[in-house]
C-alpha cells in the first residue's frame, strides 16, 4: 500500500536517502579522489596534521559605538584568551560616510564601530601591537581607505609592513549579490579591489587583501550549494582581474582567503567546506595553471549563522551556535567566530560574547574533535554529499560562465534571483512547518527577558565633535592636494593605493576620500526585483 | 469584488539587508495584494512620495539596523504634513519591546518582530483595510 512518505531533506532542500553505504560511492576512489590531509586536492584539510599542529584562530567579530569603546572591548577579548581581532564597522563607515553626514543620522555606532578618520583608527588600536596581533576587518566598498588607515597606524607603531598579517574582507561582488553595501558601480569597484590585491602582493606579502565571502550570500537566504558556488565563482572573477592587471597567478593567489557560513545542517555544512577545498584546488591548478601549492589551498574563516538565531527563547542560540561551530571545525576551518545568544536582538553584551568564546574553547579543548584531521572522512553519507555538492557547484560555474562571468550575471540579476527564490522557499517551508525552528514554529514558550547592550545617541555626538576638532586642526590645504591627486589617479590607470595612503596620512576623512572617488566613479543603484 | 490592497514595501536607512523585505513583498503579492517595492536606501521623503504617487493603503518599513527611532518619526511627520494619515504604517525588523510602544504612540499600526509568521502579517493587513 502506498503511504505518503515524509520527505527528508537538508535545510537547503537536498533530498536525503534512507541509508548510505558502499553503493553510494561506487565511482569514488579514496586514493584518487580524496587523498590525504595536506595533499592535493585538500578535501581532508590544507595541513597534514590540522589542529594537532595549531588550533584554529578564535576570532570574535566585534565593534560598537565609538572607537574608544571598541578598543576597550578588544583589550577585554584579548585578556580572555581570544587569539585574533576582527573589526565590525557601523553602517555609515561601511557606506563611506563620515559620522557627521546627514545620511548617517541615527546609525552612528549602532551596528559596529564608527571610524571616520585616521585619528579614529589610531584610537581603535591604541595599546594593541599590530606587529603581533592579526586583525581582520569587515569592510568592502571603502576597504582600500580603511586598510590604508590601518597601514598608517602600523607605520606609526613601527610595525613592518613586510611581516604584519591580517585580512580585509574587500569582497565587493557579494555586496552586489547579497549584502548590498556598495558605493560605486561594479567595474570601478573591481578596479579598486585589484589595486589592493596588487599593492598587497608588492608591499604587504603576509596580508590577505581579500576574504571571498559566502557568509552574506547564505545569510541572504541562499542554499548551501549557492553559497559555495557563487563564492568560488566570485573568486574566479577576482583571479581573472588580477591576471588582466599583469600579475602572475602565484604572485597573489596564495593570499586569497575565503569566508563561509556555519549553518544548522551539520553534515551539509561539513560537506560544503570539504567540497570548497577540492573545487578551488582544481580551479587553481587546471583553470589558472597555478604552480605554487599555496595557490591551490583554500584557507577559510567561518562564522556561525546569524540568520539561524532566534529572538524567541534566546538561550537556545547557545546550543545552535555550538553545533554550528562543531561543523566548522570538523570541516577544517582556519578561524572561527561564534555568535552570541543575544544577537537576534542587538550587538552582543560582554557576558554573551564570553559564552560564545567559551563555546569555541570547549570544542577545542574538551570535545576531542581536534585530535585528528577530518575525523568524518570516509563516511558514506559525508563523502556522497561532498561529491554531489561539488557537482552542483560546477553546474552553477558553467551557467555563470555562459552568462559572461560573474559581473554580467550580477547585472542580469541571476545570483540575486536564485537567492531570493531559495529564501522564499525556505520561509514557506517554515510557515508550513515542514522545517521546524525550535521555539518559533514549534515548542513555543514564554520568553525570558535578557540584558542587552544599549548604544545611545552619545556616540554620534562624540564622533561628530571629534571630526569638527580634527577639521580645525589639520592642514586643510594638504588635504585638498591629496584628494585632487587621488581624483586624477582614479581617472587614470595608476594604482590608487599610494594616493589613498597619502590622503589618509593627511587626515582626510573617510567621507572626503569616498566622495572624491564618487566624483570619478559615480555611485551604484540596483534595480530592485521581488 | 474589492480592488486589491495596495502596499508599499520600503527599506529606509543605510541597511542593505533586504531578505526580509523581499520575502514579505512576495508573500503579500502571493496573497493577492499589489506590492510596490522601493529598493534600498530610501529617505523618508522618498518613501512618502512613493506612497502618495502609488496611492497605497499601507507602508511596510523593514529596518534591521537599530535606526528605527531616528527614521520612523520622520516618516510619520511627513505623512501628517501631506494629510496622509489614512495610510497605515507597519514596521518589521529588529525592534526591542521598549521601542514598540513608542512607535505605536507615534502612529505606527503594528510592529512585527523576528519570527512573526507571514500569515500573521497578511491577516493583519487584510483586517485593517
Amino acid at each position: 500500500m502506498a503511504v505518503a512518505e515524509k520527505q527528508y531533506t537538508t535545510i537547503s532542500g537536498v533530498p536525503i536517502e534512507p541509508l548510505y553505504g558502499p553503493d553510494h560511492l561506487r565511482d569514488f576512489d579514496p586514493h584518487r579522489d580524496l587523498g590525504r590531509p595536506g595533499e592535493f586536492p585538500y578535501t581532508r584539510g590544507i595541513h597534514e596534521s590540522m589542529y594537532r599542529g595549531r588550533l584554529w584562530t578564535m576570532r570574535q567579530f566585534s565593534g560598537f559605538s565609538t572607537p574608544e569603546e571598541t578598543n576597550r572591548r578588544y583589550h577585554y577579548l584579548l585578556e580572555q584568551g581570544q587569539t585574533g581581532l576582527s573589526v565590525a564597522f557601523d553602517l555609515p563607515t561601511l557606506m563611506g560616510y563620515d559620522a557627521g553626514d546627514p545620511l548617517a543620522e541615527g546609525e552612528v555606532g549602532k551596528c559596529g564601530a564608527s571610524v571616520s578618520s585616521l585619528e579614529d583608527m589610531e584610537i581603535l588600536f591604541c595599546g594593541i601591537p599590530l606587529a603581533d596581533v592579526t586583525v581582520s576587518m569587515t569592510i568592502n566598498s571603502p576597504a582600500a581607505v580603511l586598510w590604508a588607515m590601518y597601514l598608517a597606524v602600523a607605520e606609526q607603531q613601527g610595525a613592518d609592513w613586510n611581516t604584519i598579517s591580517g585580512t580585509i574582507q574587500n569582497d565587493i561582488l557579494k555586496e552586489y549579490i547579497a549584502q548590498k553595501e556598495y558605493i560605486f558601480p561594479p567595474r570601478p569597484s573591481m578596479r579598486l579591489v585589484t589595486d589592493t590585491i596588487e599593492f598587497a602582493a608588492r608591499r604587504t606579502p603576509r596580508f590577505n587583501p581579500i576574504s571571498i565571502s559566502g557568509y552574506h550570500i547564505r545569510e541572504a537566504g541562499s542554499t548551501a550549494v549557492q553559497e559555495l558556488a557563487f563564492t568560488l565563482r566570485d573568486g574566479i572573477e577576482y583571479v581573472e582581474w588580477a591576471l588582466a592587471r599583469g600579475l602572475a597567478v602565484d604572485e597573489f593567489a596564495p593570499r586569497l582567503s575565503f569566508f563561509f557560513n556555519a549553518h544548522n545542517d551539520f553534515f551539509e555544512e561539513i560537506a560544503k567546506y570539504r567540497a570548497a577545498r577540492n573545487l578551488w584546488a582544481h580551479v587553481m591548478r587546471e583553470r589558472f595553471r597555478a604552480r605554487d601549492e599555496r595557490s591551490w589551498k583554500l584557507r577559510f574563516h567561518s562564522q556561525t549563522a546569524g540568520c539561524s538565531l532566534t529572538w524567541q527563547q534566546p538561550y537556545n542560540n547557545v546550543v545552535r551556535t555550538a553545533i554550528q561551530a562543531l561543523a566548522a571545525v570538523l570541516g577544517g576551518t582556519q578561524s572561527l567566530h561564534t555568535n552570541s545568544l543575544d544577537e537576534a536582538y542587538a550587538l552582543p553584551s560582554e557576558q554573551a560574547v564570553t559564552i560564545a568564546l567559551r563555546t569555541q574553547q570547549i570544542v577545542a579543548y574538551e570535545s576531542g574533535v581536534a585530535n585528528t584531521p577530518d575525523p568524518l572522512g570516509g563516511s558514506y553519507f559525508l563523502e556522497r554529499l561532498t561529491c554531489d555538492m561539488e557537482q552542483a557547484a560546477r553546474d552553477y560555474f558553467r551557467r555563470i560562465d555562459e552568462l559572461g562571468g560573474m559581473i554580467a550575471a550580477i547585472e542580469k540579476g541571476f545570483p540575486q534571483s536564485e537567492i531570493a527564490n531559495a529564501s522564499y522557499r525556505y520561509q514557506r517551508a517554515v510557515e508550513a512547518k515542514e522545517k521546524v525552528v525550535v521555539g518559533v514554529n514549534a515548542f513555543q514558550s514564554e520568553d525570558q527577558p535578557i540584558e542587552l547592550l544599549q548604544i545611545g545617541q552619545a556616540a554620534q555626538e562624540h564622533q561628530e565633535n571629534k571630526l569638527k576638532a580634527l577639521r580645525a586642526r589639520r592642514d586643510n590645504s594638504r588635504v585638498r592636494q591629496t584628494l585632487d591627486a587621488l581624483r586624477r589617479a582614479a581617472e587614470g590607470t595608476d594604482n590608487t593605493m599610494p594616493f589613498i595612503l597619502d590622503a589618509v596620512r593627511a587626515y582626510a576623512t573617510l567621507g572626503e576620500i569616498c566622495g572624491a572617488l564618487r566624483d570619478v566613479f559615480g555611485s551604484y543603484q540596483e534595480t530592485a526585483h521581488i | 469584488m474589492n480592488p486589491p490592497i495596495r502596499v508599499l514595501v520600503a527599506k529606509p536607512g543605510l541597511d542593505g539587508h533586504d531578505r526580509g523585505a523581499k520575502v514579505i513583498a512576495r508573500a503579500l503579492r502571493d496573497a493577492g495584494m499589489e506590492v510596490i517595492y522601493t529598493g534600498l536606501r530610501q529617505t523618508p521623503e522618498m518613501i512618502v512620495n512613493a506612497a502618495l504617487q502609488e496611492d497605497v493603503q499601507f507602508i511596510g518599513l523593514s529596518i534591521l539596523s537599530g535606526a528605527h527611532n531616528a527614521i520612523i518619526p520622520r516618516v510619520m511627520d511627513l505623512l501628517r504634513q501631506n494629510d496622509m494619515l489614512d495610510v497605515k504604517v507597519i514596521v518589521g525588523g529588529i525592534v526591542p519591546d521598549a521601542d514598540v510602544e513608542t512607535l505605536k504612540r507615534q502612529g505606527v499600526a503594528a510592529v512585527f518582530q523576528p519570527g512573526a509568521s507571514l500569515d500573521t502579517i497578511v491577516d493583519f493587513i487584510r483586517k485593517s483595510v
